[in-house]
């Protein structure tokens, strides 16, 4: 087992440095000058040149590369362009408040996603299985942006009593966390959880139902298991898949979402991205993006080795 | 919004009760001015702030103070300089490059330094010596605009300055305004470090920084010691949210979670007047044009092509589709401003003219001019691009002017702009979409009307040369007595008109949207606004 770790851990570093090399490409491929949104109205072309040189823009792009990685490597991600904040200081808090939403998001959507595919996998009335599917069909097309929208119409504007934008005043400070926190809180977290609540009805039910129909299940029912005895078989048979869906739904919540994040006005990353591709803020670019990427392979990596402990079948060769 | 099947009151009772839902406005103190900013970031904070005019409203004039300052107490006319930290300036009659400041005595910065001679001096060297050690390359851009035409300055007395220019230059009291004094104490006490310096700032202005939470807020107080009684605060805090998405401003609004939104969208207009919300327009130095290339390839070269296109757009139907928050241009300034003159040529809707000058110069709806334009999806002033240049390309499609888009983002558009025509990028573009602003003669009129201000000069875009302008150009920019300046400028302007240098569409109205119990604003006609007068409740 500790072999099998860390052998993929290591598989996650050319992950990694794939991922920044083809965002690196991306970014530059893109029209527009990056540092644009510093220049005066009147910059000379000889300023241009000196800002391009600080930044060490004015080199070819495989040693611009190369340069950051290293300084990456060296735990240096850069000056933000725009802000002159180094960006560990930009990406850091933005991580941390895309973390608070992104785990109360998920905690609402396992909670509601299990219990309604579990209870329509498992019932044999259709109006049940009908009502979930519904739900499912309903939390994964509906446009969360959307969804965000018409929460804040009723809950803040016409209701007024639930903030409409932005965190609560303890920010970044979680010590501080009180009850006026937690009602900033309540509509992103809300927004963000339908998208993955409606995946998780739909796999637990489909994976519940799936299990249910084996032959070992009859045999369980035959030696006279009792209910319970048999639930749990049947969950344990079906967690590996539905372990990776959780899994890659926690990490595309904790990538932030740039849609939520800004009709919330909440300052994660998926707000820092939006502000850091309209200013063609690279150095903050590619600083989010290695951090979101290295989150997104560790907690896929983290759900692979849950995998394997839970059905050892799964283990990879 | 859509009207909901649940009545507010049958709501608010049922989850009120329940003490689910405590209301917002509860927890709101009388005496805080809640803002919601276009922003997505705090401007910098360390005396030259970043992002444009939104940077200077909500940081610079708020912080800070310059040595001239814009007088913002007025809605009905041009906002015009008035004494900041300096008593009063006056420019050497002999060489009319030594201009000598009288600096206001009794003056502190946040911190309980005293502002002195020496402490511009040291602000100008923040800006323009490399070698000083306080010297900040971000600031010094910021300020980019309004340094170049410094050469030397030096301290006469505690309270005399004299700053040298390098050319004669009577625009450069509209530069000063731009130059905000930081404290040289608060820089030492924090190191000599600027990032520092960000988080707790210290100018003379009217607030002080409280805190600075990056991509978020800002918080400020009132100066209780502001050296002019007048401007000190009426509201004891101001609150500066980041909302970059208009939707979310307007919830925030709506909500009672903000008093105050920087451009509400257009198409909420109605809903916003029907919440009983203020909604305070008016004009200001904004232009929403077409910037023209003048190079002989271009069909704009011909000006029956340019002044078909001026008379061929339907400004009246595009102020509707803003929602009425704009007004017709009649040119680079708005009619009635000092600037203005009296062009002989009227830009107004009228294909029919319009058809009549392109069929003189060899086209017509069977054989259009076929040109391409530079837009952006969104920006700075550009108001709604996409929408506003679908309808003017209709427009001028109607009279034989086919447009094409070259669409790309905001700061690629900037780029391209301040490349100049000529840009290799450039090649083939016959305008650029590129939003304007004339609070100062260099930026709005001469800057742009010179042939000597082709990038990065100034900002004659499309290379625009006309002897006539150009000698009032060079006439306006020595012309040191204000009235005689402002003379030539409108001899200029109207000249820029009636050669229809641009293609000028729409004024921005700078809509923003208050709260029923904001009190005391006055909208002035410029791009910084003054909140000192502004109390809620």
């Amino acid at each position: 087992m500790h072999l099998y770790i860390l052998r993929r851990l290591l598989y996650t570093l050319p992950i990694i440095i794939g991922v920044t090399i083809v965002c690196f490409s991306f970014i530059h491929l893109a029209p527009g000058d990056p540092i644009s949104a510093v220049l005066p109205e009147n910059a000379s072309a000889d300023l241009v040149a000196e800002i391009k040189a600080a930044y060490g823009l004015d080199q070819p792009l495989p040693v611009q590369y190369l340069k950051w990685l290293y300084h990456v490597a060296s735990g240096d991600f850069g000056t933000s362009i725009m802000t002159r904040r180094p960006v560990v200081s930009e990406v850091l808090p933005a991580v941390a408040n895309t973390a608070l939403l992104a785990i109360t998001a998920i905690t609402l959507s396992f909670t509601f996603g299990i219990t309604l595919g579990l209870a329509a996998g498992f019932s044999d009335r259709r109006v049940t299985d009908r009502s979930v599917t519904a739900f499912a069909v309903v939390g994964i097309s509906v446009p969360h942006y959307w969804l965000g929208m018409v929460l804040v119409v009723i809950f803040a504007v016409l209701l007024r009593g639930l903030p409409a934008t932005g965190m609560g005043p303890a920010g970044t400070h979680f010590w501080e966390f009180g009850f006026e926190d937690l009602r900033h809180l309540v509509l992103p977290a809300l927004t963000l959880a339908m998208i993955p609540s409606g995946v998780l009805a739909r796999s637990v039910r489909a994976m519940v139902a799936e299990v249910r129909r084996q032959e070992f299940v009859q045999t369980l029912k035959g030696k006279g298991l009792r209910r319970p005895r048999i639930f749990l078989h049947i969950v344990k048979n079906a967690a590996p898949p539905i372990l990776a869906i959780m899994g890659l739904q926690f990490a595309q919540l904790l990538g932030g979402s740039i849609l939520v994040e800004t009709v919330f006005a909440w300052p994660g990353t998926g707000f820092l991205l939006n502000a850091a591709i309209a200013t063609r803020d690279l150095p903050l670019l590619q600083g989010t993006v290695i951090v979101l990427a290295t989150f997104f392979v560790l907690t896929n990596l983290a759900v692979d080795i849950l995998q394997t402990a839970i059905d050892p079948r799964v283990r990879r060769t | 919004m859509t009207p909901l099947f649940l009545s507010r009151r049958s709501a608010l009772g049922g989850l009120t009760a329940a003490g689910l839902l405590p209301r917002v406005a509860a927890a709101q103190s009388a005496s805080v001015l809640r803002v919601g900013m276009t922003l997505a970031d705090i401007p910098l904070t360390t005396g030259q702030p970043s992002q444009g005019g939104e940077g200077q409203r909500f940081i610079g004039v708020t912080l800070y103070d310059a040595l001239i300052n814009w007088d913002l107490s007025r809605a009905d006319q041009a906002a015009k300089l008035q004494p900041g930290l300096a008593l009063s300036w006056e420019v050497d009659a002999a060489t009319k490059t030594i201009w000598t400041f009288k600096l206001r005595p009794g003056v502190t910065f946040h911190d309980g330094s005293k502002f002195t001679a020496d402490a511009v001096v040291w602000n100008l060297d923040k800006l323009l010596n490399r070698s000083s050690p306080q010297f900040d390359q971000a600031q010094a851009t910021q300020s980019g605009p309004w340094i170049g035409t410094i050469a030397s300055y030096r301290v006469m007395d505690e309270l005399t300055v004299q700053v040298v220019n390098k050319a004669p230059d009577a625009v450069f009291p509209y530069q000063a305004v731009n130059l905000y004094m930081s404290s040289p104490a608060r820089w030492k006490e924090m190191g000599g470090d600027w990032n520092k310096v960000a988080q707790q700032p210290s100018g003379t202005g009217p607030w002080v920084m409280e805190k600075v939470v990056p991509r978020e807020r800002a918080e400020l107080r009132r100066n209780t010691a502001y050296w002019d009684p007048k401007r000190v605060p009426k509201s004891e805090k101001l609150l500066l949210r980041c909302m970059p998405d208009s939707t979310t401003r307007l919830a925030a609004l709506l909500s009672g979670q903000v008093d105050w939104i920087e451009a509400p969208p257009p198409d909420a207009v109605p809903q916003i007047k029907s919440a009983g919300m203020q909604l305070i327009t008016n004009v200001y130095p904004h232009i929403w044009p077409y910037q023209l290339s003048f190079l002989p390839s271009s069909p704009f070269h011909d000006v029956r092509v340019r002044k078909a296109a001026n008379l061929a757009i339907d400004r009246d139907g595009l102020v509707k589709l803003l929602g009425g928050l704009a007004m017709p241009a009649k040119g680079m300034v708005t009619p009635g401003h000092p600037w203005f003159g009296k062009p002989s040529f009227d830009i107004k809707y009228d294909p029919d003219a319009a058809k009549a000058l392109l069929k003189d110069a060899g086209f017509s709806t069977a054989k259009p001019v076929k040109v391409k334009f530079l837009i952006s999806t969104s920006g700075s002033g550009q108001m709604q691009p996409l929408p506003m240049n679908e309808f003017i390309q209709e427009n001028l499609k109607e009279v034989g002017i086919d447009v094409t888009f070259d669409t790309m983002d905001w700061e690629a558009l900037r780029a391209r702009r301040r490349g100049g025509v000529e840009l290799p990028d450039n090649k083939g573009a016959d305008g650029i979409n590129n939003s304007w602003g004339f609070p100062d003669p260099d930026l709005g009129l001469i800057g742009t009307g010179w042939s000597q201000k082709r990038p990065p000069a100034g900002y004659n875009w499309g290379g625009f040369a006309d002897p006539i302008a150009d000698d009032f150009a060079s006439k306006a920019k020595l012309a040191f007595d204000p009235a005689e300046q402002d003379a030539l400028l409108a001899q200029l302007h109207t000249r820029m008109v009636d050669q229809a240098m641009w293609i000028w569409v729409v004024h921005d109205l700078n809509p923003r949207a208050l709260g029923p119990k904001v009190k005391g604003f006055v909208s002035a006609q410029s791009w910084l606004q003054d909140l000192t007068s502004v109390s809620v409740g």
